[in-house]
């Protein structure tokens, strides 16, 4: 329940931050909104040496539009993400599963930058980023790059961010006009997700134009759905046929005590067709 | 050591801590609000909820550090000379503790819950207690004592510390 | 001719609202975790990872420089440590293992501890117990109960044996019924035999307050301030195993959060905690985190229940044979082998069986020790004949109510003494059916059940039954002494009428939740008639209550309370002479009701508080009067109250996930008379969950090396409020006819009776797709799995569903269910 010593640097610029990261060295983890580090702390599964929080650092925070995107800073709280007009308007999926994730005291603390950096395969904010086709904004001390999200999940509680690297900023494509649902199965309310699909539609007279699907708790990663997009799409809205049965190709789901493999992959599926039937307004 | 300045029920105290020390052992052991109590050990339970300007969080889950320069309200600062709160009124009415060690977290969350939602519905009310645990109650009286709270105490909580500009 | 005194209700009855809240409610508790003494010590254990291994060496050496540490301790440091102890032995031939503090050699579970740390802040006795470096020569250990009785693997080898005791109560040699062999071969033979084997799964009490220990060594008097439910029975086992003098200890429980019999035992924590202060002469504070409390703390349950159900073929029952397996776990806790032997006397439950026999092995194996837990034996015994009443019902294709009402005691027949030999005073069972019938609104279900499983919805409904019930006011001593328990069962009372006219209550019941202050007020204030408001409860402090035996099975009320209303008495015998004096009349014509003594055919008259007054001066009392009116009383039960009920639950079971919800619960308890409807209300509301709970969410889980694997609230699955609906309660009022305020417990019984509600609503959902069990709890994949397997085999018994199932055991044998061979 106490954490091991460290030291703790509160820098108020991203350029701040890189360097401390740069002196810290490898036994450095960077605070973002605490919500999953802290627990890891106090359980002592990990004792760094030194915490770099970005809290004071302005810059990180806040959702704005960008043409055809929203940006929102890596430090934005969960719960600012679920009261944003803006989020509900053109990236609802986000909202929605950003709404699911723990309980309100978390929510409250908890950041879209830290959770994707903790890249936990059974946390609520991975799918829809993939479903959302975001871009990761990373920046490091060779400068700022762009990862697209479907790189940026690289393996368990593993990112396209490195050493010595801070996630900026999510940029989401404008969803405008699409209906998305996210769909989290468990036992008791305050667990993590056992399985949740993220899908995002794009209906166009009847017919959807366009799917997307993302996967939670269902690999080491996040993982997208592609076959059911596949299938999805071009289908009509009224009758989406068995294109829900293909939510579990390709994945690797993992077995624990809520659930075997087989399992999961079953709950893949029916999640899947029960997401995309709440999406269409059924 | 780092210096922090916190203000914790309506009063500043400053005090050199470990960065370590999570902000309910700062409450508890440095500023003496042994109110807020510690259920488990991986924020699950809520039993340390305190509000950290004005919204609801998990003080287990907060370093002291991280709420350096903001105001915390915690069970024992809401009570208003002597009165009880509407909220602490209303789980004494409506027998909504039993043992009482979850009662502080689950008023706290109960509050942030009513302040975003003045007029929940008993599944909202359910839901905004999600990451509450009590052992005693089966939660069914807490439910209602916050149901009946919402319903009389009007704009009372919204009396209390807003959030502040810098969340 | 004496007249006759009268205590008009006034209180008694009334929901009155806590006097316990203000002070919980504002943050104004005293918890054990918030005591601070000058110069206190803090204390880290350092704990065996292992399930079993032998201790070959502790280096402490550089855990002892690290900053601000104070001492490391290892077991063999602590000479005088003191044991855990086991209160009853089942009998004589039990093999019961040593149970130290702080391990020397040896350890048989994950969580033992192997090392105290003793430093100036709670953060560097962290920091150091991990600088302990402990070697341990690992050794095979025994998981499973069923493996544990070949005796393989040794959890204790110089026991020999992991068996521990052996215990039956069979009618027919006890001269309460018939031969259980005989009522089966003869329902094999041309009745119904139901044969079934029901697990019973392990628990974590998780009480919200996790277990801290303050003592203070310094003075004369060893203080030990402790979250328990037993403060009287620690400072005498304390006293006991240490060798101090018992008049050196003072164990006070000041508020303590929760504890559904987790904090019934002497724990090694409070001993270790009580050595290192001993060993460094300064106060110390040990406070577990909830990770250790998930492990070390003991756990509940844990049986094998092995169960041969005998019935005619119109289902009235004939015999019933119960073979229990219960895992202790490693050691014999202070109940231990106790626990499941008290549902000797509650399989039989409500029902009029003629032949009975309870077989109970217990058995020792490498996981955190077993004891007493909401309930304790008597939830496992009603899951277990409630469930199989419910198989009986659908084997003779009768509502599972019929079966029951068939069976059952009727009200007619009280005292009844069952075949177990349980005489029940009182009772009515079908009052308390036809409320819960109403409430319900059991037709309707059932019809709407009947249109699902029509309609072939995918999610499908079931009504679950539970008529139970539950032995409470643990216990009469004579009973105890006969079944080899250390102590008695009698509970203590004081009341000291103070000069102001304000009254203390003392009382040995030690409250953590139950709202003792509150109910104690109502009874006493009742019978002295004085105000609510003028009584203090004083409890839970050994040296202000020097005579208790602390709060479990459901016993303060039928215990304590009377024990209270004889102190006020034994008060108001001594005011009548007081009072008769300064009334100048004969103690015979004084008439005491609601506080005030009258004298008969007059108007003069004094309250009890003005008696006590001037007891208190002194100053004109009769000859050889005693100027005080305080009085002390034991009561001592000479039998158990017998609180009983009928629950219904619906429950819809979506068929595609095997995600349960619960769509309906109504419980009808009849508890006798009601102090408080308020407080009743609440337990039952609590009770319930945690009976709901055991049914769907909670496993305390162990991986194959013996690791809790539900180790932290992130996997031992605590239901929220978002995870539950509002259950509808009432009550029926058969008082009881032992005690004079006529109440029969109530703190157990939602607990008992929910599981089954539960496990039979959500197996009648799926009763017509040929699935007649799942094990518990009923998580999504198993309810899915279930489906699965009797969708690809229609009729057949569900493998998947039965996993619990021993290879060859009775239900893995389709035929072996009902011998008229009737789908199962």
């Amino acid at each position: 329940m106490i954490p091991a010593a460290f030291d703790y640097l509160a820098p108020t610029s991203v350029e701040e931050a890189l360097a401390a990261l740069a002196e810290g060295g490898e036994d450095t983890k960077v605070l973002g909104g605490g919500q999953s580090l802290l627990p890891i702390l106090r359980m002592r599964l990990n004792a760094p040496e030194r915490v770099v929080d970005l809290r004071r650092i302005d810059e990180l925070r806040g959702i704005r539009e960008e043409g055809d995107h929203l940006v929102i800073g890596a430090m934005t709280r969960y719960s600012d993400i679920v009261t944003s007009p803006v989020v509900r308007l053109h990236a609802a999926l986000l909202a929605q599963a950003v709404e699911e994730v723990a309980d309100p005291q978390i929510r409250h603390r908890g950041t879209i930058g830290g959770a994707l950096v903790h890249a936990d395969p059974a946390g609520d904010v991975g799918a829809p980023v993939l479903a959302l086709e975001a871009d990761l904004v990373i920046r490091g001390p060779g400068g700022e790059h762009t990862v697209p999200s479907n790189e940026f999940f690289v393996d368990l509680f593993e990112t396209a961010v490195g050493e010595g690297e801070l996630l900026t900023a999510v940029r989401i494509p404008k969803h405008t006009g699409w209906v998305s649902h996210y769909e989290k199965f468990v036992r008791v309310k305050h667990q993590w997700s056992i399985v949740a699909v993220a899908v995002a539609l794009q209906v166009e007279a009847g017919t959807i134009a366009a799917a997307r699907v993302g996967l939670t708790n269902m690999g080491s990663t996040p993982l997208r759905a592609r076959a059911v997009e596949t299938a999805l799409q071009g289908r009509p809205a009224s009758d989406v046929g068995d294109a829900c049965e293909r939510a579990a190709e390709g994945t690797n789901p993992p077995s624990d005590l809520n659930g075997d493999a087989d399992y999961r992959r079953h709950l893949a599926r029916v999640l899947t067709r029960r997401a995309v039937t709440t999406a269409l307004g059924d | 050591m780092t210096r922090v300045h916190v203000t914790v029920d309506g009063v500043q105290y400053s005090d050199d801590i470990e960065p370590r020390m999570l902000l309910v052992h700062y409450l508890r052991e440095v500023v003496g609000k042994v109110g807020t109590v510690i259920g488990c050990d991986t924020s699950n339970c809520g039993a340390c909820t305190v509000h950290l300007d004005g919204a609801s969080v998990k003080s287990c889950n907060v370093l002291a550090v991280q709420a350096d320069g903001h105001e915390v309200t915690t069970i024992e600062g809401i009570a208003v000379d002597g009165e009880l709160h509407p909220m602490q009124q209303a789980f004494h009415e409506h027998h909504a503790l039993q043992c009482g060690y979850c009662t502080p977290g689950m008023i706290m969350q109960a509050l942030d819950l009513v302040r975003e939602n003045p007029t929940p519905s008993e599944e909202e009310i359910r839901l905004g207690l999600e990451g509450n645990l009590c052992r005693c109650t089966g939660y069914q009286n807490i439910v209602k004592a916050v149901a009946a709270c919402a319903s009389t105490m009007e704009t009372s909580t919204t009396a209390r510390p807003e959030r502040s500009a810098a969340r | 001719m004496t007249a006759v005194d009268d205590h008009p209700a006034l209180e008694i009855g009334k929901a009155r609202r806590r006097k316990e809240d203000q002070r919980l409610l504002t943050g104004r508790t005293r918890w054990t975790d918030n005591i601070q003494l000058p110069g206190m010590l803090h204390l880290a254990m350092v704990r065996s990872p292992f399930a079993h291994a032998r201790i070959t060496s502790v280096d402490t050496s550089v855990a002892t420089q690290a900053p601000g540490v104070i001492g490391v301790f290892t077991g063999s440091d602590l000479d005088g440590q003191g044991l855990i102890a086991n209160a009853w032995p089942l009998n004589e031939e039990q093999k019961t293992p040593d149970h130290l503090p702080v391990a020397v050699d040896h350890v048989a579970c994950a969580g033992e501890i192997v090392a105290v740390v003793a430093a100036r802040s709670a953060a560097a006795a962290r920091d150091a117990a991990e600088l302990v470096d402990v070697d341990y020569e690992e050794l095979p250990a025994v998981l499973d109960a069923r493996e544990a009785l070949t005796d393989a693997v040794l959890v204790h080898p110089e026991l020999g044996t992991n068996r521990s005791a052996f215990w039956q109560l069979d009618s027919a040699e006890a001269g309460t019924g018939g031969d259980v062999e005989a009522a089966i071969t003869t329902a094999r033979a041309e009745g119904i035999l139901i044969e079934r084997e029901y697990r019973q799964q392990r628990l974590v009490p998780a009480f919200m307050e996790p277990r801290s220990t303050v003592v203070d060594p310094t003075g004369e008097q060893i203080v030990m301030w402790t979250a328990t439910q037993i403060p009287h029975i620690l400072r005498f086992l304390i006293a006991a195993t240490t060798g101090i003098s018992e008049a050196k200890v003072r164990v006070i429980a000041p508020d303590v959060g929760g504890g559904f019999g987790g904090k019934l035992q002497t724990t090694p924590e409070e001993f270790a905690t009580l050595a290192v202060a001993r060993r460094t002469g300064r106060p110390c504070k040990y406070t577990e985190t909830r990770s250790e409390t998930m492990v070390s703390c003991h756990h509940g349950r844990d049986q094998w229940q092995t169960l041969t159900l005998a019935a005619t073929k119109d289902g009235t029952v004939t015999g019933l044979k119960v073979d229990l397996l219960a895992d202790l776990g490693a050691y014999v806790a202070i109940l231990g082998g106790g626990v499941p032997v008290l549902g000797a006397w509650m399989f039989n439950a409500i029902y009029k069986f003629p032949a009975y026999q309870f077989n109970c092995q217990t058995v020792l194996t490498n996981k955190t020790w077993v004891d007493a837990y909401r309930g304790a034996g008597r939830p496992e015994a009603t899951y277990a004949i409630e469930r199989l009443m419910d198989e009986l019902a659908a084997e003779v294709g009768v509502d599972p109510l019929v079966i029951r009402e068939k069976n059952w005691i009727t009200h007619e027949e009280f005292p009844f003494t069952s075949v177990a030999g349980m005489t029940y005073d009182s009772g009515n069972y079908e009052a308390a059916t036809a409320r819960a019938r109403e409430l319900f609104g059991y037709d309707e279900l059932r019809a709407e059940q009947r249109r699902r499983r029509e309609g072939g919805d995918t999610v499908q409904l079931g009504i679950g039954v539970s008529t139970f019930t539950e032995m409470c006011g643990l216990a009469p001593s004579r009973i105890l002494g006969a079944l080899n328990y250390g102590a008695g069962g009698w509970e203590h009372a004081s009341i000291r009428m103070l000069a102001t006219g304000k009254v203390e209550v003392l009382s040995g019941a030690t409250p953590h939740g139950q709202g003792h202050e509150t109910a104690w007020s109502q009874i006493v204030a009742d019978r002295l008639g004085v105000a609510f408001e003028d009584i203090e409860v004083l409890q839970g402090d050994t040296q202000i209550v020097s005579r208790g035996l602390d709060t479990y099975g459901s016993r303060s009320l039928v215990i304590g309370g009377e024990a209270l209303v004889k102190a006020a008495d034994r008060v108001i015998e001594k005011a009548r002479h007081v009072a008769a004096h300064l009334l100048e009349a004969s103690a015979d014509d004084l008439r005491f009701s609601a506080g005030q003594f009258t004298v008969a055919g007059t108007d003069k008259g004094i309250s009890i508080g003005d008696v006590a007054n001037a007891a208190w001066r002194g100053h004109n009392l009769f000859d050889g009067a005693e100027p005080s009116l305080d009085s002390d009383a034991t009561f001592d039960a000479d039998t158990f109250s017998f609180p009983h009920g009928t629950h219904l639950c619906a429950m819809e079971v979506d068929t595609e996930t095997g995600a349960t919800r619960m769509r309906k619960y109504v419980a009808v308890d009849d508890i006798g008379t009601i102090i408080n409807p308020l407080i009743v209300e609440g337990q039952e509301h609590g009770g319930i969950l945690q009976g709901v709970a055991q049914a769907l969410w909670e496993e305390a889980e162990f991986d194959d090396s013996g690791t809790l694997v539900t180790g932290s609230f992130v996997d031992y699955t605590l239901p929220t409020a978002a995870d539950t609906i509002n259950f509808v309660t009432d009550n029926t009022v058969t008082p009881a006819t032992t005690n004079t305020l006529g109440t029969k417990g109530v703190g157990e019984a939602g607990c008992i009776a929910s599981t089954p509600a539960v496990v039979n609503a959500v197996v009648d959902a799926l009763r017509h797709l040929g699935i007649n069990d799942i094990q518990m709890p009923l998580t999504p994949q198993r309810v899915w799995k279930a489906v699965q397997s009797a969708g690809t085999d229609p009729g057949g018994p569900s493998q998947e569903a039965q996993p619990h199932f021993a290879e060859g055991a009775l239900n893995q044998d389709p035929s072996a269910g009902a011998t008229d061979g009737a789908a199962q």
